[in-house]
């Protein structure tokens, strides 16, 4: 069912994948989020309610986006690695977990950031501060709970269930959350119909988005690198691939 | 068969309990002491406090809930009980079903009773009382159910309760919320019934699944 996937899922093969595209993901980051930075905090006009305090959403909105993401695709080689045993899909967790908590605080010190001048305050109990910081605890659970378990194997089944439940968990707490009390405002670009906003600002907050995602994938590769090197430290085709 | 067997382990975790009382009672003393403390805490005076109530005793049994659930699986781990429920022709998410149930009588069984006395001793009019304790009634299983999942996936580790308390406790969030709400709607003389339908949602929820995914758990970590 996973043939090349699944031949991609062999260690010495991605090994070599990751050698080979890292240096051309790093080089397209590094081109998006320059070009981002510069189309928003100089050439996207400054917003017409909150002036130029609005630009740390070129950091604070793709951070948010890609803790969720991280997270789910964490819940995805879960269920993975929990079903088809693929090889990869711890490795790839172990190593997708600590960026995806960086992002997540990132998100949470932006976001506060923002809050102080905008709304006045520092911290609010509302509905997505809420969910992003539970989901930084979320994320602490299942690195605490892989670093608790000696057994790479057994880490890995625990773990994935854990990542399972939470992923199920987090629409509900959102929602329960949501309900309690909310001030944030409304999502306003992924809604149907024409996002509220203007090109000028959408254009430079989608090339930090995609740069930043290019980003965290050069990181999870990077670890993820590093990851085998533990494992398979005394193996022959680890041998090959650093003397060539 | 499989459900004589469910009843036979409950009734077995049941009697254990009766058998060594100062160890299944500790959870709620350790629920009693927390109340206390907060009062302590906060300071003199009375200000305030019946507001807080419902949010000290919820918290209170959401701490005790980790205590209770944290070592369940430990001393069957140790002697080899486990590997004979892995073994045995019921299926394992409904013994984890039994088990759990075990628990909850023995760690939420005696926090429902002393309920009306923590609610007295924060301040609470006695006509809250009885939503206080419905509302622990129906948010306290689906928290074990949590707890037991998250002790499942520790089985044979060193780690204990912290670790329990940081994997468990951020999911049993919703709980918190509906059955706060549940308290404050009453206390503004309004409608309960739509926190106490997410409740009771919630609970179907995690009898429904949790189970399973604590068998999960179980089972990959007991067959080492």
């Amino acid at each position: 069912m996973f043939g090349p996937l699944d031949q991609l899922g062999s260690p010495p093969t991605f090994y070599r994948f990751a050698e080979a595209a890292l240096p051309w993901l790093g080089g397209i980051a590094g081109v998006l989020i320059a070009a981002g930075l510069v189309l928003g905090l100089g050439v996207a006009p400054p917003d017409y309610q909150q002036g130029e305090v609005y630009r740390i959403i070129y950091i604070h909105v793709p951070a948010a986006w890609l803790s969720l993401l991280l997270y789910s695709a964490m819940a995805v080689a879960a269920l993975l690695g929990l079903v088809w045993r693929l090889r990869l899909t711890h490795v790839f967790a172990l190593a997708a977990a600590p960026v995806g908590a960086c992002f997540t605080l990132i998100t949470l010190v932006t976001g506060s950031i923002w809050g102080k001048p905008t709304w006045g305050t520092w911290w609010s109990w509302d509905a997505r501060l809420t969910s992003e910081l539970i989901l930084l605890f979320m994320y602490l659970g299942f690195i605490a709970l892989q670093e608790a378990m000696a057994n790479d194997r057994l880490a890995w089944r625990s773990g994935a269930v854990l990542l399972l439940v939470g992923w199920v968990n987090i629409p509900i707490i959102h929602y329960s959350v949501e309900w309690w009390h909310t001030l944030h405002q409304p999502a306003s670009i992924l809604r149907l119909g024409a996002p509220a906003l203007h090109s000028s600002m959408l254009i430079p907050l989608l090339t930090m988005a995609v740069g930043l995602m290019v980003l965290a994938a050069v990181l999870v590769l990077q670890r993820m690198q590093a990851e085998l090197l533990r494992r398979h430290a005394d193996s022959n085709w680890l041998k090959e691939v650093l003397q060539a | 068969m499989m459900l004589e067997g469910c009843g036979s382990l409950l009734r077995h975790e049941l009697r254990l309990g009766w058998r060594r009382p100062h160890e299944v009672i500790t959870p709620a003393g350790f629920a009693l002491v927390v109340v206390t403390m907060f009062s302590f805490a906060r300071g003199s005076g009375s200000d305030g406090l019946a507001e807080l109530g419902p949010g000290v005793v919820w918290t209170a049994a959401l701490l005790s809930m980790v205590i209770a659930v944290e070592n369940m699986y430990s001393a069957d781990h140790e002697d080899g009980t486990l590997e004979l429920l892995l073994l045995s022709p019921a299926a394992l998410p409904l013994l984890v079903l039994a088990k759990t149930a075990a628990r909850w009588l023995w760690g939420a069984g005696p926090l429902l009773l002393a309920a009306p006395v923590l609610g007295w001793m924060l301040g609470l009019p006695t006509a809250a009382l009885p939503l206080l304790i419905a509302s622990l009634l129906l948010g306290t299983p689906t928290l074990y159910l949590l707890g037991a999942f998250g002790a499942a996936l520790l089985v044979g580790q060193r780690q204990g309760a912290a670790l329990v308390a940081l994997l468990v406790l951020p999911l049993g969030i919703p709980v918190l919320i509906f059955a706060s709400s549940m308290l404050e709607l009453h206390a503004a003389g309004m409608d309960i019934v739509a926190p106490a339908y997410y409740l009771g949602a919630l609970l179907v929820l995690a009898l429904t699944f949790l189970p399973l995914a604590t068998a999960t758990a179980l089972a990959s970590n007991a067959a080492d």
